[in-house]
């Protein structure tokens, strides 16, 4: 199919007709208008970089970056070792190997905003009620505290996510020879030395993915965050997706907020060309 | 001896299994024993079955939830996207796959680097440009999904044309037919196995979506995720009430996951995987 023929254009129309009004158009437009004093309809004043200097001084907009980091570092690392260990876990030869995958995974397909709203509840009434019957004061106002709050969402994504990291190593767990595993038995390998000279080598590419899903997932996540904690108290629980959209609909401060949601960009951005840039390197390698 | 050594760890490895997956399973279980309640029995305890199942929770969150409109505007709208990302995803993904000239890499390079672009950074703009063309509504929200559906869907498509021979496309066109006869009869029912993972995708992600919704669309027209957020902000304290709520906003979504879980994971695996 050739460049200048009339099919390809026709083609392709729809995809960039879409594509470049959804997202091309409005990411230059608001690039442009992020440099002034815009108020979502118009602007009037060029203002170079003052909403980007004024965003870095800006405490709750770095509290909310920093939290952000700090909840991507924990997922991360939490989300990849428990679904490794699921995947281990039904990769095994059980009958119940397929309940637990469709188990593991079926908070997926459920919505962040409804199980942040069934999370709360459980963080509410039901830690408080096991507070009551146990005696541990630790368990009561989960949601009410900036350090609880922070592992509430993490236990929420880590129940939600889990099994959509465990789909992944599962993929690549089927992929190794069984004959390579069987060879290592024959030979007097414990399972410990299996896993560490075969099998975790053998997954190791799946870290890479996962490791680029979880993290850009960690990045970008508002609905859990919206209906669990609602950024409190008092904003101390608020990720950066979540402070973009009030700055620009609750604080009305398009411009502004419009500045935030640029460097958002270049921070996802820049992980994952630098995840991309490792994978490179590591498939030459290999 | 061995033999049963690894028996015995197998039995083991099941149960721990087992128990993880009840675990798992454990928020459903609250969710809906406590939707059956009233709200003193929940004020009593929250582990135990209700004394008595309450069925009112759920006539009254049904309707207040206006079920049926929000679930006839999910399906509506989800369906709609699905359709338009499946058929015009699937024409681009032949089409600069068949063509190996530089600027239809420039165009599919231009097609998967959007996806590095988070909706944040796009929202606001978007909301403006449509806002001032009139196109705040179910319409305007489906086109949306095409633009931030497309990326990953072509990028899909492409990769699977591979597979697809070009023989196929020469002896259709020795036939006499044209490139969308070609497309349509020929290539499109070869590429069904990835336009369901396609369709899964996406499916997953704008049925369960909120803050685009929330964005454009009023609450008398509102998708499930949507109106469940008005309804869960009208019964705050009132748990027997929202969670009653909860459990049947999910219920569209577990019936059909009992229905395609093998597709469904398969799905998922392989757009995770490529």
């Amino acid at each position: 199919m050739q460049n200048r023929s009339l099919a390809f254009w026709l083609f392709l129309t729809p995809v960039i007709l879409g594509l470049g009004i959804v997202v091309v158009i409005p990411f230059f437009y608001g690039l442009f208008y992020s440099f002034t004093d815009w108020n979502g309809i118009t602007a009037d004043e060029f203002l170079g970089f003052e909403n980007y200097i004024n965003l870095f001084q800006e405490d709750e907009f770095m509290s909310s970056i920093w939290f952000t980091v700090k909840f991507a570092i924990v997922t991360v690392i939490l989300l990849n070792i428990m679904g490794l260990g699921l995947a281990l876990l039904v990769t095994r030869n059980i009958k119940s190997s397929n309940l637990l995958r469709t188990v593991f995974f079926m908070p997926n397909l459920i919505g962040g905003l409804i199980l942040g709203f069934i999370w709360q509840f459980i963080f509410i009434s039901v830690f408080g009620d096991i507070a009551g019957l146990t005696g541990i004061e630790g368990l009561n106002g989960w949601l009410s505290t900036t350090n609880t709050g922070f592992w509430g969402l993490v236990i929420l994504t880590a129940w939600q996510m889990a099994g959509y990291i465990m789909i992944i190593y599962i993929a690549y767990l089927e992929n190794i020879p069984k004959e390579l595993i069987e060879a290592a038995k024959i030979d007097g390998a414990s399972s410990f030395q299996r896993f560490k000279n075969i099998t975790f080598p053998l997954v190791a590419p799946a870290f890479t993915v996962s490791m680029f899903l979880t993290l850009s997932m960690a990045f970008k996540i508002y609905d859990q965050n919206l209906s669990l904690t609602n950024g409190g108290p008092f904003n101390s629980t608020q990720m950066v997706a979540m402070e973009i959209v009030r700055t620009a609909f609750s604080d009305n401060q398009m411009a502004y907020a419009q500045a935030k949601a640029v460097i958002f960009f270049l921070i996802v951005a820049v992980i994952a060309m630098t995840q991309v840039y490792y994978n490179k390197k590591r498939e030459v390698e290999m | 001896m061995k033999k049963n050594n690894e028996k015995r760890n197998l039995i083991s490895i099941e149960i721990l299994g087992l128990l993880l997956g009840l675990i798992w399973l454990a928020p459903f279980y609250l969710m809906i024993v406590n939707a059956f309640k009233t709200k003193r029995d929940i004020f009593s305890g929250v582990l135990g079955f209700p004394e008595e199942p309450v069925f009112a929770n759920f006539v009254e969150a049904f309707i207040d939830l206006a079920f049926l409109k929000s679930l006839f505007n999910s399906v509506l709208i989800t369906g709609l996207s699905i359709a338009i990302i499946i058929l015009f995803s699937s024409m681009a993904g032949y089409a600069l796959a068949r063509n190996k000239s530089k600027m239809s890499g420039i165009m599919f390079f231009i097609f998967v680097a959007a996806m590095l672009i988070p909706f944040q950074s796009v929202m606001i703009p978007l909301v403006s440009i449509f806002g001032q063309a009139n196109m705040l509504n179910a319409g305007g929200l489906i086109f949306m999904y095409l633009g931030f559906g497309c990326s990953l869907s072509i990028f899909l498509y492409h990769g699977a044309m591979t597979g697809v021979s070009k023989s196929m496309d020469e002896a259709a066109i020795i036939d006499g037919a044209n490139r969308f006869q070609l497309f349509w009869f020929i290539i499109f029912p070869l590429l069904k196995p990835i336009s369901v993972t396609v369709g899964i995708l996406n499916v997953i992600w704008i049925w369960n979506d909120y803050l685009l919704p929330s964005l454009v669309l009023s609450e008398s027209n509102a998708t499930i995720p949507l109106k469940m957020f008005y309804f869960f902000g009208q019964y705050t304290k009132q748990w027997h009430l929202a969670l009653a709520g909860l459990t049947i906003a999910i219920l569209p979504v577990i019936i059909g996951y009992f229905f395609a879980q093998k597709q469904i994971i398969n799905g998922v695996s392989e757009g995770a995987v490529k």
